[in-house]
């Protein structure tokens, strides 16, 4: 499919593959509604022709940087700036950034042609030229075929293709895309992945991407921005957030979905031990701990094994699940603690099971304040 | 080789039990609008002085004092209902960004629920000769004498205008506020300005509500009476059609030629509005969200 693209879009590919625009940066961005602080300082310093990923919770506030980043919505405080030069007073026609939207919101009364055009018709570009740049924008998308027809007349994923074909022809520096994928079905989402990184690739603006998913947000972006109320908690590569979130509301979004309360027993740069229902792990302490403190341990599932003899912590299955390769449930400890778990064999909802880290997977953080 | 029962044959034909739940509605249909309809077609074909089948339309378009009233009253309705459109875009534009749009909508739409003989004798007193309009222009040295406003064309205007206006906002304004926001905000980040938003976007997705709000405002407005005759000229300007028809009826004891003058209203009606939904159709009438489901 990739290769496909690349060859259906030789002919911009001497404008595409260069690095348009200049570094956005994000300077202290606020948004306040009323007494409601949606953004509460947002800085962020985003390369040309760099994929980042904005990934939060709904209601962190991913969405309003967003609208911010576009001119959508006001802000209340800070600065953009691109290539140097402030932004953030600039209509958003001013800006030229492309936008792709969550409900699309291609022009209904329009052809897909006339879409994709709008955006060039708007800089006064037309003629054979136009012509040339909505061919290759369709081409890009794969959707000559469609360009007579409506908007109405297309299926998700192919409204969808259009608002990206419109977003990118007019050669933006920014590209800013909404949680794209979240109206489609699971298999095209995958598809459609796909082909936004690549295209990415080729048109070589700069792409700010907010979504909720974390698999999104993983496979797609170069840099990951984790955000929850209205701040940001880290940036960092997709390695870097998967293998070491700074703080449980990381942990929780890379799917450390396991947490078990207990007693710090020894700490030793950056490995601790602790101590969960009496018995002992040890992990990688990601943030300060002192021993006789209070912490948490986090694990994913996968890491978490279950079996039906010890050693490890004692619970009982609550539900199980066959999924392939493995076993995924949750057991409950006789204090109450739900731990999900994976399991190499089928075991019976009700009996006993023992659980223990695999070793060097746990991480332990301070104490849930949240 | 039993044939399935009579119910179930019915049923496939897509009547059932359920089906019977139309006939309140069917009913009341037939007595209040098929049976007047067609009780005031067939009393329009007979004459009162004898005659042809059409004579009572015969006699209607031969006489310049009567078939002047479809005139007359088009040229009343048809500015009105264009000046309403043209103010209830607008406002309605602005209104959909407002926060507290509820006050201000039930502002607006007030004048409904005043009526409009009520409307007219409130006009009466505010822009007659020495009303209050004409009284603050004096004052303020903008006039010498006052403006005639009242019992004539001005004033039947108006007061169309006044109860007219309510309608064709509340229609607009379900109809801007239909369109998803996101198309707007999709064309200013692909360097729309606000003027080339509303020429480019909003109004080719406005098109068929506004062509169905100027057809319902237009029906009202061509079937004025009350404020023709308490603001107009009733036997000048403003005898509109609907006077014409009451005349005949009520004051004449005519009511074949009654029927037959408010069937050519109706008639007039049918003509603007099928010409109105027929220019519609030059333009796109899908839904303006722009998305599946």
């Amino acid at each position: 499919m990739v290769n496909a693209l690349a060859e259906h879009a030789a002919p911009a590919a001497g404008t595409g593959a260069s690095r348009i625009g200049g570094r956005l940066e994000l300077d202290g961005l606020r948004r306040a509604f009323g007494a409601y602080h949606a953004l509460a300082g947002i800085d962020i310093a985003i390369e040309p022709g760099e994929f980042i990923a904005l990934l939060g919770p709904s209601g962190c506030g991913k969405s309003t940087a967003l609208n911010c980043i576009a001119g959508l919505l006001d802000l209340t405080g800070g600065e953009i700036r691109l290539g140097g030069r402030r932004i953030d007073q600039l209509e958003p026609e001013k800006r030229g950034f492309g936008m792709v939207f969550q409900s699309y919101a291609l022009f209904p009364h329009m052809s897909v042609r006339k879409n994709v055009g709008f955006g060039l018709a708007m800089q006064g570009i037309k003629g054979p030229e136009a012509e040339r740049r909505i061919r290759d924008a369709l081409a890009m998308v794969r959707l000559e075929s469609q360009a007579d027809k409506l908007p109405g007349q297309l299926s998700g994923g192919q409204q969808q293709r259009v608002a990206i074909a419109r977003a990118i022809v007019i050669r933006p520096p920014v590209v800013l895309m909404d949680e794209p994928l979240s109206n489609l079905d699971a298999k095209l989402r995958l598809e459609m992945r796909a082909e936004i990184r690549a295209i990415h690739d080729q048109v070589g603006s700069t792409t700010i991407y907010v979504t909720h998913d974390q698999d999104e947000a993983l496979s797609l972006a170069d840099r990951i921005v984790v955000m929850s109320q209205g701040r940001i908690q880290q940036i960092g590569t997709p390695e870097e957030l998967y293998q070491r979130p700074v703080n449980l509301t990381v942990a929780d979004f890379m799917g450390f979905r396991t947490r078990m309360p207990g007693r710090i027993v020894s700490v030793s740069g950056d490995d601790a031990e602790i101590e969960v229902d009496g018995s002992r792990f040890s992990g990688l302490a990601r943030e300060a701990l002192r021993s006789g403190e209070s912490a948490v341990l986090a694990i994913r599932p996968e890491d978490l094994v279950a079996s039906a003899v010890g050693p490890g912590i004692a619970a009982t299955v609550v539900s199980i699940e066959y999924r392939g390769r493995a076993f995924f449930g949750l057991a409950r400890t006789a204090a109450g603690a739900e731990l999900y778990f994976r399991a190499d064999e089928a075991l019976p909802r009700g009996s006993s099971a023992f659980l223990s880290p695999a070793p060097g997977r746990a991480l332990i953080f301070r104490e849930d304040v949240a | 080789m039993s044939t399935p029962s009579l119910r179930s044959r019915l049923a496939a034909r897509g009547l059932d039990g359920t089906t019977m739940l139309i006939l309140p509605g069917l009913l009341f249909i037939l007595a209040l609008f098929i049976y007047p309809f067609a009780f005031g077609v067939i009393d329009s074909l007979r004459p009162k002085d004898g005659g042809v089948w059409y004579a009572n339309y015969a006699k209607f378009f031969s006489d310049p004092y009567q078939y002047g009233t479809i005139a007359a009253t088009l040229w009343l309705a048809l500015p009105v209902t264009i000046v309403n459109l043209a103010l209830a875009v607008p406002i309605a534009f602005r209104v959909r960004l407002m926060r507290r749009q509820r006050l201000l909508t039930t502002i607006l739409v007030l004048p409904i629920t005043l009526g409009t003989v009520f409307v007219a004798d409130g006009l009466l007193t505010f822009l007659g000769p020495r009303g209050w309009f004409n009284h603050v222009l004096m004052l303020l040295g903008i006039l010498h004498e006052p403006l005639k406003l009242t019992n004539n064309y001005w004033g039947v205007f108006a007061s169309l205008l006044i109860t007219g206006f309510p309608f064709a906002f509340l229609l607009t304004l379900s109809y801007v506020s239909g369109i998803d926001p996101a198309i707007e905000q999709a064309a200013a980040t692909l360097g729309a300005g606000p003027r080339q938003r509303f020429g480019r976007i909003f109004l080719p997705l406005l098109v068929p509500g506004m062509a169905v709000t100027f057809c319902l405002s237009f029906v009202q407005a061509y079937a004025v009476f009350p404020s023709a005759v308490l603001l107009g000229a009733p036997a000048g300007p403003t005898r509109v059609i609907s006077i014409a028809a009451y005349q005949a009826a009520f004051e004449q004891y005519d009511h074949s030629m009654g029927s037959a003058i408010a069937l050519v209203m109706g008639g007039v009606e049918l003509v603007v509005v099928v010409l109105v939904l027929a220019g519609r159709s030059l333009f796109y009438r899908g839904p303006a969200g722009g998305t599946k489901g």
